[in-house]
């Protein structure tokens, strides 16, 4: 032995015989992460400038005197404040996020890269036309891929999100009644219990009464009970499909054929669009007008809330009323219909200031030309699969709502199977985080008990619903033998233990202001 | 295909685990007349060199605002955003996940959602603001559908220097519902016009300020004049970095604040997506739409965010919610909120010092050129000329020529009879030779 | 005190109804967190919505169980809304109502039929 290393430290664990807290509250990696006004930040600036060469005098008592309260975080600080903040957030890049009727699936980073080229991100709304061809060409492009994926003749991009896009379908189907004379008596919009609540308090903003059409045995529309409430005063049903029981409407032409037949239009609501795309199209069954959530079946990524793009596919009747703006391919290339003019002359308007999320156009392209018609379709059939995968493998142990038949992208049980173990399915959901995943979809749809509603989406691999299906059996298995303190509490493993939602609603704090005495800024 | 981790193996042992023969099985649900047998009619599967050749030639045929002399603004603004914004709204966590209704495993959005809405909130120079909605187009049309609901009237009178499409996007919405509008004239400079017609009937008067033209208005008086009428006040603001210079909507009286936040944080993206920032009075909260953050404390204590006041909403309040929204801006708030932190007070007011020199030293060098008229005396990083020729054409040649000179009014407002008005904005992103440049290229179109 | 089948209770004074909701609805409801009480001066028709009540996760409409004038709201929930809670059939009342026709009660459930009523659901 030539050389001893005299300062030798041990190298393999210590056993200690208690588990202490910690002193500040952090935990390992994650630290506890104060306001930003909480910090030193008065005063200090992360951006470099030139100092300006006015001082505003010239806008006298327009300018704002007093202290605005923003602190400043330098450059390292700021990425440490996000950064840290970022780790106490469940991710799809993390593990199955499977949130039934949200289609949480992968976001792939082509999209981003795409987005990002400056001939997309660096252009102006209000460009001179001749400036923005390729812009416009990927929103024709992106027109024609929807359109030809839905069998739908129209489509209007320009809605912001998926209850924007509904708000569009409805104004569509408002404007065709007003033109046919037939608004005045058609004020009913019929909309199945089952339905997100986006449906109703669309059909509400828009000025309709909601009348609701219930569910039978099996999970589907009342056809009956639809048919006995159409009639000359309804403007339109707005049917989920495949529903939010996972379920696909199997009287759906039979649904389509009534309504029209009382006069009245179809909307869909295509949020579950990702069960069917590249199978079946809306086209064929009878929808009036369908928006797709973009940030739902085309990939674009859900940014902890948003943003989001909602199209509208409309049929040869509605067309005629879409909202400007949108474009218009000839000779001389793209146009930008941006009024009620010429092609326009019947449209109902316009729903937001510009052309909409051209952001997310760009990514949901990307995502479709990625997948081709082929793909597209393989997604549908993997979606689907999925789902069914997991139905099959936890109806044994837990209760599915509709067990009979197949579900299509998500697969619903309800709380029966908990009965008598004192454990609801907030509790269960809470302890599938301890267990590392995101909990599925709770209590929607209303119409079944407890709901359960898990989406995997084409994107998990077998291994991972493999994983998954592991960690809720032993949760089901768990929660069975009496194991009750483990759901009470539960989540103990999350950055936070379960939050007072109460404490927050009875008297709430909506902002950060300064502790009285102190001597901060606003 | 790369985004499909499913093998044919895999598929053939799940199908089996199901109990079912193909895949086919799975879509018996699906009307037969209504079963496609094969593709539709479309490109197949393309890999990532393709799809990126394939839209990096569209994004080709597109004059970037970073490569010309630029001067659009009009609601849209260029402007500078530091490299960490883009990095951070990258992160994994931020980006792949969703609405934050589980907040143990949220709290990074929730956390910074609160510390938006205090950001909104102190800009604003109002007590509270919600988590965003879709831009400030659509907010606008929100605060003037709340108006109606807190005064329980009907009318909804706008000033003529709201943005045309601003106008139009809200009337589209609330007309449905029976609100009345009713706009004024487009007016350089008259958002006071609107205190003649207050009336008995009136929910709302809306401004905006900096108006579509460029001019900056001390509301306060209208304000007076609303709430003696028992009505409320919004204003709109399109360039939120104004804010950074002028008083506050709050400090002179607004009721509900309607802005766009597409200045701090977000790219001009041809339009969307942007932000829009929704602020109120405290009284106000449980008629506001969208989502809200608020503090609570967790099983042991410990400070934490969750959504709050969610009876407001669709899911629950369904056809009685106060708006139908659901997904908001998420990402662009958050992109927001970093270049605001960033900025701070201290960088936030030079910046918008900057903003302001660079529009006076182009409208002076656009004054001393013959023929062009400036229409806007007091104004932020934006104002109104008049031009000898018509201003759509002049534009459009001025492009030709590699100079994005700015909006023209026409484009906004076709009948307005106001074609040879232009919108001229600039920005710190605006350098001196641009400036140069666009006079140079101006005084030769205008053949002066 | 008598009740209705939405679960409101109503008790008789002179002329005066005092109206609330049941301990059974309170209970139902959960955490209370907000109370929309009427207008002083409004009248209400029976069987029409005229407060809200509010727990974490949903706002119910409260029905009024006879009609008349609100002559009384009772503001103290809109900061306490957990006395519905505390106190559904007492301090957690919502709303004072000249009634205009107290023959309007006699349509209701009695304690007896309604802890009748509640054991059938």
């Amino acid at each position: 032995m030539s050389t001893m290393n005299t300062v030798g430290r041990p190298t393999a664990p210590n056993e200690v015989a208690s588990k202490p807290a910690t002193l500040t509250g952090g935990r390992g990696l994650l630290q506890n992460e104060a306001l930003i006004f909480e910090g030193d930040g008065w005063g200090k600036t992360g951006v470099d400038l030139a100092e300006p060469k006015t001082d505003g005098s010239d806008l006298g008592d327009l300018v704002r005197k007093d202290p605005i309260g923003l602190p400043g975080l330098s450059e390292p600080e700021a990425m440490r404040h996000y950064v840290r903040l970022s780790q106490k957030n469940h991710a799809i890049d993390l593990a199955i996020y499977p949130l039934g009727s949200c289609t949480m699936k992968h976001n792939p980073r082509l999209n981003e890269k795409m987005a990002r080229l400056a001939g997309f991100s660096d252009i102006h709304p209000l460009q001179p036309i001749s400036t923005v061809q390729g812009a416009l060409e990927l929103m024709d492009t992106l027109a024609h891929w929807l359109k030809t994926l839905t069998g739908m003749p129209a489509v209007a991009l320009s809605p912001k999100a998926g209850a924007h896009g509904e708000l569009c379908g409805l104004m569509a189907i408002r404007a065709a009644h007003e033109a046919s004379r037939q608004h005045e008596k058609r004020r009913k919009v019929l909309v199945p219990t089952s339905a997100h609540g986006t449906n109703p308090a669309t059909a509400a903003f828009v000025g309709y009464t909601v009348v609701e059409v219930a569910q039978t045995e099996d999970g589907r529309v009342d056809v009956a009970d639809l048919a006995s409430k159409l009639g000359d005063d309804v403007a339109a049903i707005m049917v989920t499909n495949p529903n939010t029981c996972g379920l696909f409407e199997r009287d759906i032409l039979e649904i389509s054929r009534l309504t029209h037949e009382a006069g009245a239009y179809f909307y869909c609501d295509g949020a579950n669009f990702n069960a069917i795309v590249g199978r079946v199209r809306p086209g064929d069954l009878g929808v009036d007008a369908m928006h797709i959530n973009l940030h739902k079946t085309f990939s674009t990524p859900h940014g902890g809330g948003g943003p989001g793009a909602g199209p509208v596919v409309l049929s040869e009747a509605l067309a005629p009323f879409a909202p400007a703006p949108w474009v218009v391919h000839d000779a001389d290339g793209y146009r930008l219909i941006e009024r009620e003019e010429d092609e326009a002359v019947q449209a109902f308007g316009r729903l937001c200031a510009f052309q909409g999320q051209m952001g997310m156009y760009v990514r949901a392209l990307s995502y479709m030309m990625s997948h081709g018609a082929d793909g597209l379709r393989q997604v549908a059939e993997d979606a689907v699969l999925n789902a069914n995968y997991i139905k099959a493998r936890l109806s044994d142990l837990m209760s599915a709502a509709f067990p009979d038949g197949p579900c299509m992208h998500e697969a619903l049980f309800d709380d029966e199977w908990l009965k008598g173990t004192d454990i609801t399915t907030l509790d269960f959901a809470k302890a599938m985080i301890d267990e590392g995943f995101h909990p599925m979809t709770m209590y929607f749809p209303l119409v079944v008990h407890g709901a359960m509603l898990i989406e995997p989406t084409e994107t998990e691999s077998k291994a991972e619903l493999d994983r998954f299906i592991h960690a809720m059996r032993l949760l089901a298995e768990a929660a069975k033998a009496g194991d009750v303190d483990r759901f009470k509490g539960a989540p103990f493993h999350a950055p936070l233990k379960r939050l007072d939602e109460t404490r927050a609603a009875r008297s709430p704090v909506l902002r950060w202001s300064a502790p009285a005495g102190s001597n901060q800024a606003a | 295909m790369r985004y499909l981790p499913l093998t044919p193996d895999d598929r053939t042992a799940m199908l089996a685990a199901i109990g079912a023969k193909s895949i086919d099985d799975l879509f018996v649900d699906v009307p037969e007349a209504a079963r496609l047998d094969g593709p539709v009619d479309l490109p197949r599967v393309a890999g990532e060199m393709e799809v990126e050749r394939a839209l990096s030639a569209m994004a080709a045929k597109n004059a970037t605002a970073g490569a010309t002399p630029f001067f659009c603004g009009a609601g849209a603004y260029k402007h500078h955003v530091p490299a960490t914004v883009d990095h951070v709204i990258q992160r994994s966590e931020f980006l792949t996940s969703y609405t934050p209704y589980q907040p143990e495993i949220a709290q990074g959005t929730l956390q910074y959602l609160y510390e938006f809405q205090t950001q909104v909130a102190n800009l604003t120079g109002m007590p509270v603001a919600n988590a965003s909605l879709y831009d400030g187009s659509t907010a606008m049309a929100e605060g003037v559908l709340m108006a109606t609901r807190v005064t329980r009237r009907n009318k909804a009178v706008i000033s003529g220097g709201v943005h045309p499409h601003y106008v139009k996007a809200t009337e589209t919405v609330v007309h449905a519902v029976g609100v009345e509008t009713q706009v004024l004239a487009p007016a350089f400079d008259a958002e006071a016009a609107v205190i003649d017609q207050i009336g008995p009937d009136t929910a709302c008067v809306v401004v905006q300020t900096p108006n579509v033209f460029g001019t900056a208005t001390d509301v306060t008086k209208i304000a007076e004049a609303a709430h003696a009428a028992g009505a409320l006040l919004i204003v709109v603001v399109t360039e939120a970095v104004s804010m950074g210079l002028l008083k506050s909507p709050g400090e002179m009286g607004a009721d509900i604040v309607a802005a766009e936040g597409q200045s701090i944080g977000n790219a001009l993206n041809f339009g969307g997506p942007y932000v829009g920032l929704f602020a109120t009075r405290e009284k106000l909260i449980r008629q506001m739409p969208g989502r809200l953050t608020g503090e609570t404390v967790d099983a042991d204590g410990e400070r934490g965010f969750v959504l709050t006041l969610s009876t407001r909403e669709q899911h629950i309040r369904r056809d009685k919610a106060t708006s139908n929204i659901c997904t908001n801006s998420g990402l662009c708030t958050l992109a927001f909120t970093i270049h605001m932190s960033l900025l701070g007070e201290t960088g936030l007011r030079k910046l918008a010092l900057l903003n302001h020199e660079k529009a006076m030293a182009t409208r002076d060098a656009l004054a001393a050129i013959p023929g062009v008229e400036i229409l806007t005396s007091r104004f932020f990083n934006e104002f109104a000329v008049r031009l000898p020729k018509n201003a759509a054409e002049v534009v459009s040649t001025l492009a030709d020529h590699h100079v994005l000179a700015g909006v023209p009014y026409s484009r906004l407002a076709p009948d307005a009879g106001m074609d040879d008005v232009l919108l001229v904005a600039a920005t710190e992103t605006t350098l001196d030779v641009d400036i140069q440049i666009l006079a140079k290229s101006l005084s030769k179109v205008l053949g002066a | 005190m008598k009740f209705t089948k939405d679960h409101e209770w109503v008790s008789l004074d002179g002329d005066i109804a005092t109206v609330g909701i049941s301990k059974h609805a309170a209970d139902a409801l959960g955490d209370v967190v907000f109370v929309e009480v009427p207008e002083v001066g409004k009248t209400v028709a029976k069987g029409a919505s005229f407060a809200v009540v509010e727990s974490v996760k949903a706002a119910s409409d409260v029905y009024a169980p006879v009609s008349g004038e609100v002559v009384e709201a009772n503001d103290a929930l809109s900061t306490a809304p957990e006395t519905v809670n505390s106190a559904p059939q007492a301090d957690g009342w919502f709303a004072k109502i000249k009634v205009s026709d107290a023959a309007e009660l006699d349509a209701l459930m009695d304690q007896a039929a309604y802890d009748a009523f509640l054991a059938t659901l």
